[in-house]
């Protein structure tokens, strides 16, 4: 078992890095980043030729993808276009998002697990259709459009009905905001509910509806025949042959959607104007900041290997079977 | 010897019988002949329907399919039909500026007087036809890949996956921006953006396709075609294929969906399709500020972006009930 | 019988499917006695492990039970599920068919027998797992100490189905049913499968309900037989009066087709053409006519209900082939019920006699 996991781990990384070598290619061929710069009549030459050094725009590419690679296995992580220091932006940005991608996350499992359940042992009646319908709604609708329903038509009325801020829509925190952490936590609450709310809406349907089928398949299965017949109670059966049973596909597929929890998050931030990871590389994209695009690329592809071997270890708890390969 | 005539009927049908004097013609046929009272006895009636009929039928049964299907045929008719018949195109300008839907401008007017109704059909049809060529590109594409290392394993298998873990490593969305920041200089041409969509869109369709045919290749009747003579290019086209083709209907469905959501997101940040062409994200992300004041601009889009996407994925939902050869098994 | 551990009456199952209401049992009736094996035999199809399903209330959910179904005395049909589970696994137990699926994959077999043990007795969990290793030794499993850890997917296909009979004898139960507890697997563990079966009647002195389509299996352990076509029994007997009197041309037709080692000189096997009919919608007449070499007019029209066999020799045999002085006429007809309009002289034939011994297009197979 040990040795598989370390096996994953090293294709892993070296799946990763292969990726970083396929983008620094795309992003460093589509163009150059001081175009802006060059194009301002203002900045004197020595500022920009002394940015293109700082960047290594006039290097080769292998030497470029060299120097990249050796300093980011140290944490160091380059500049960006602008001249400052990748790490410390890349440090704060992801905190603020984390803040709504753990909560999101967590939220989101418990909601999926009790609506797929639920759904499944009313199979057929009222309940089920509507969780069914809930669950399709919140799949189809895309991450902008449940964000900026909730801002227009949640948040915006509440808020004039009551008088008083109670959801903000913008930034994750107010920006004038001091004082202890506690202190503090209350504002903080204000501007992540909406957007956790979102990514939450949007998370947990497709989990909620792949649950849902896992019970019914589980529940006409043989073996859970075979438990019924045994005398022991419904409910003993439904926790220990039904419910364990069915976990056991859904979270696989809920570490392997982290992937999709991190896209959801950059368009939220997008949506509720927060200052996070996704926001900062779309910027960064967006003016050919390779430093940037190579730095979130590796923070994201991390997470997401590391939730895949999470989704393994999980898997190989729940299951026996594949525990001795 | 007692004569025949001498013996009851019973005894005479006895006789007959028990003699070895029994022929091929006194038998009951093994198949008996089509549309005799047999027929419904044998149970060959049901053996009579098509496979297609069956699905057919299985799917009508399912109202939540039949309404998807309704829906989504009613958007793309109605679509074509507005391109072609309605007074305004989707880049004509009146000079009813911001005006809130009436029977002139069923949905209203925008602030440069362009007509909301042609703007949000043209963008529909655009996001459908975007989707529709993803879904066939990631279709062939993802079936290809996952076929040849379903089927081949070992060295070819590991290569093809890696390099699908390569870009499943990465959030889709991400890459998408990556490379539609590219293209996005060759593209005002949706085509462009419907290539970068099926480029990340084929590797969920090659998983699944590789998984059902790591299965399938255990199978007997393959190796019964192999044992045959049958290459392998035959095994997996004629044989492996059409018994895998069921998850990869219902999965190509559901790509459409996803590139419907995809492809609006894109618009939404801007890296999708730009003006003066028009996509539901567009139109969202154009009419957003105004949501609680010039509500038509933001509310008709999004409510046909949302019908069309859940439209697509109760099809698909159907499609997989209908197609699934395990439901109501009765094991006697 | 008033002595009866288990009697099912009028049994009708109907499944609403997408194809139309499928009835897979038109009305079957039994009784089984106390320490009596009884074979229900039967093609795929026939509605013989619904009706085993049927009595345990383990059919799926678009099911439909009419009839009466009494255990001990007691009505069983239409409880609700709480109220079966204590019937279930001490009173009826079930073996099922495929020992692959029927473990839960994820438990221990001896935490998966205890569990069992612990749902009747009042046991620790220390006490539970004594006896499910008690068990194990039973059925004859190897080892049984070590083995008692392991996972059903460490065990071969026939040492699960032997935890499976382990897990129904658990808690000495007064009727076991036993649905095609052999078919899934070779025939050499058929033979351990059916030893483990007949160590658990002797410890728990159980009734058996045995359900399958090998006759071979049924021969070494039936008392009585019940054949069973299209939904409804079509014979009932002992186990001597349907292998050497079957009244019924489909229980010849299943004779027929078994190869015996009494049988003399390189005799061809018989076969019965045609397949069993659909069971969507209504039949008339007799379900097994269209496959029939004795079909008359009537059996298109009226469908044969049991009725007792009278298998005494004619006066004037049509034939000289009937047995004369052996053992066979010692075989009586009581309790022999068929259904057959022509039951009498059915019996009277050499066994599978009306049927073909040669294959239905050999005419078609080049020389």
């Amino acid at each position: 078992m040990l040795a598989y996991i370390i096996r994953r781990l090293v294709i892993s990384i070296f799946v990763l890095f292969l990726a970083t070598i396929l983008v620094f290619l795309l992003v460093a061929e589509s163009g150059d980043p001081l175009a802006l710069l060059r194009a301002n009549p203002k900045i004197p030459h020595r500022v920009i030729l002394a940015r293109e050094n700082l960047l290594h725009l006039n290097d080769p590419l292998y030497e470029r993808y060299w120097i990249w690679f050796s300093h980011a296995i140290h944490g160091d992580f380059g500049n960006t276009v602008a001249g400052q220091a990748v790490r410390p932006q890349l440090v704060s940005h992801l905190l603020v998002t984390l803040r709504m991608v753990i909560l999101a996350t967590l939220i989101s499992i418990v909601l999926a697990l009790a609506v797929g359940v639920y759904a499944a042992l009313r199979q057929g009646k009222v309940a089920d259709h509507v969780a069914t319908v809930t669950n399709f709604l919140f799949l189809a609708a895309p991450v902008f459009v449940v964000g900026l329903l909730l801002k227009e038509f949640v948040a915006i009325p509440i808020n004039e009905h009551l008088n008083r801020i109670v959801f903000y829509t913008n930034g994750e925190q107010s920006p004038t905001l001091s004082g202890s952490f506690f202190s503090r936590l209350p504002d903080y609450a204000a501007h992540t509910a909406l957007p956790t709310i979102t990514l939450i809406l949007v998370s947990y349907s497709s989990w909620a509806i792949y649950q849902r089928a896992s019970i019914l398949e589980t529940l006409d299965s043989d073996h859970v025949r075979l438990a019924r017949s045994k005398g022991i109670s419904p409910r003993r059966v439904l926790m220990r042959h039904v419910f364990r049973n069915a976990l056991i596909p859904v979270t696989t597929v809920i570490a392997l959607d982290f992937a999709a929890i991190l896209g959801g998050a950059l368009i939220t931030e997008i949506v509720f104007g927060w200052q996070g990871l996704g926001i900062w590389f779309l910027n960064g994209v967006n003016g050919l900041d390779i430093n940037i695009t190579l730095a979130y690329l590796l923070v994201t592809a991390t997470f997401v290997i590391l939730f895949n071997l999470l989704a393994d270890i999980i898997y190989a708890f729940l299951d026996p079977r594949i525990r001795y390969d | 010897m007692t004569e025949t005539s001498d013996l009851s009927p019973r005894q005479q049908r006895l006789r007959r019988v028990s003699t070895s004097e029994v022929g091929m013609h006194t038998l009951p046929e093994a198949v008996p002949p089509a549309g005799s009272d047999d027929e419904a006895r044998y149970g060959m009636a049901g053996d009579a329907r098509g496979q297609l009929a069956t699905v057919a039928r299985r799917f009508i049964h399912s109202p939540m399919a039949v309404i998807g299907l309704c829906i989504f045929f009613g958007l793309a008719v109605a679509a074509i039909l507005t391109e072609m018949f309605w007074t305004y195109s989707y880049t004509s300008i009146t000079n009813t500026l911001n005006a809130p839907p009436s029977l002139a401008h069923p949905m209203g007017t925008n602030s440069i007087g362009g007509d909301v109704f042609a703007q949000a059909m043209h963008g529909t049809l655009q996001d459908i036809e975007i989707a529709l060529v993803v879904a066939v590109l990631a279709t062939f594409i993802g079936a290809t890949v996952g076929a040849v290392a379903g089927f081949y394993r070992g060295a070819t298998d590991t290569a093809l996956m890696r390099f699908v873990d390569l870009i499943l490593v990465i959030p889709v969305l991400a890459i998408l921006i990556v490379l539609a920041h590219i293209v996005a200089k060759q593209a005002s041409n949706w085509l462009w953006l419907a290539i970068i969509i099926g480029a990340v869109s084929w590797t969920y369709v090659a998983r699944l396709v590789r998984a059902d045919f790591l299965s399938l290749r255990e199978r007997d009747f393959v190796e019964a075609s192999r044992a045959l003579g049958a290459s392998n290019r035959r095994i997996i086209v004629r044989h492996m294929l059409p018994n895998a083709l069921g998850p990869i209907i219902v999965n190509a469905t559901i790509t459409v969906a996803l590139s419907i959501v995809l492809e609006s997101t894109l618009s939404y940040i801007g890296l999708g399709i730009q003006p003066p062409n028009v996509s539901l994200g567009l139109l969202v992300d154009q009419g957003q500020d105004s949501a609680t004041t010039e509500w038509w601009l933001f509310v008709f889009p999004v409510v046909i972006l949302v019908v069309l996407i859940l439209s697509i994925f109760f099809i698909g939902d159907g499609l997989r009930e209908a197609l699934d050869p395990k439901k109501n098994r009765v094991r006697a | 019988m008033t002595d009866a551990t288990m009697t099912v009456d009028h049994l009708v199952v109907d499944f609403s499917t997408g194809d139309g209401t499928v009835r897979a049992v038109r009305g079957i009736s039994f009784s089984l006695a106390p320490q009596e094996v009884l074979g229900i035999v039967g093609e795929s199809g026939s509605g013989k492990s619904v009706t085993a399903l049927a009595t345990m209330g383990l059919l799926a959910k678009n099911a439909t039970v009419t009839g009466s179904i009494t255990y001990a005395g007691r009505e069983i049909l239409g409880l609700k599920e709480k109220q079966l589970a204590k019937i279930r696994g001490i009173g009826i137990a079930m073996i099922f068919q495929d020992p692959m699926t029927s473990l839960n994959p994820v438990y221990t077999v001896g935490w998966q027998i205890a569990e069992a043990v612990q749902a009747h007795q009042d046991v620790d969990k220390n006490e539970a797992m004594a006896k499910a290793v008690a068990l194990l030794q039973l059925v004859g499993i190897p080892n049984a100490e070590r083995r008692v850890q392991d996972y059903p997917h460490e065990f071969s296909g026939g040492m699960r189905q032997r935890v499976v009979i382990a897990i129904a004898m658990a808690n000495n139960p007064a009727v076991i049913l036993a649905d095609e507890p052999t078919t899934a697997l070779d025939v050499t563990v058929q033979a351990q499968v059916l030893d483990s079966l007949k160590t658990a009647l002797a410890e728990t002195k159980a009734s058996l309900l045995l359900i399958t389509h090998d006759l071979g299996v049924i021969a070494g352990l039936a008392d009585r037989v019940l054949v069973m076509y299209a939904g409804r029994p079509v014979e009932i007997g002992t186990v001597d009066q349907i292998f050497y009197r079957p009244a019924m041309p489909y229980t010849h037709g299943l004779l027929g087709s078994l190869p015996r080692l009494d049988s003399q000189g390189a005799e061809r096997l018989r076969q019965i053409p045609g397949a069993p009919p659909s069971m969507v919608g209504d039949m008339k007449g007799c379900p097994f006519a269209p496959r029939c070499p004795m079909r008359a007019d009537i059996c298109d029209e009226q469908e044969p209900n049991l009725a007792p066999v009278d298998s005494q020799p004619l006066d004037s045999p049509a034939d000289g082939s009937g047995s004369a002085g052996s053992a066979l006429d010692e075989i009586d007809d009581a309790g022999h019920v068929a259904a057959c309009h022509f039951a009498g002289d059915v019996a009277r034939l050499p066994v599978a006699s009306m049927f073909p011994d040669t294959s239905a297009d050999h005419e078609g197979v080049a020389p």
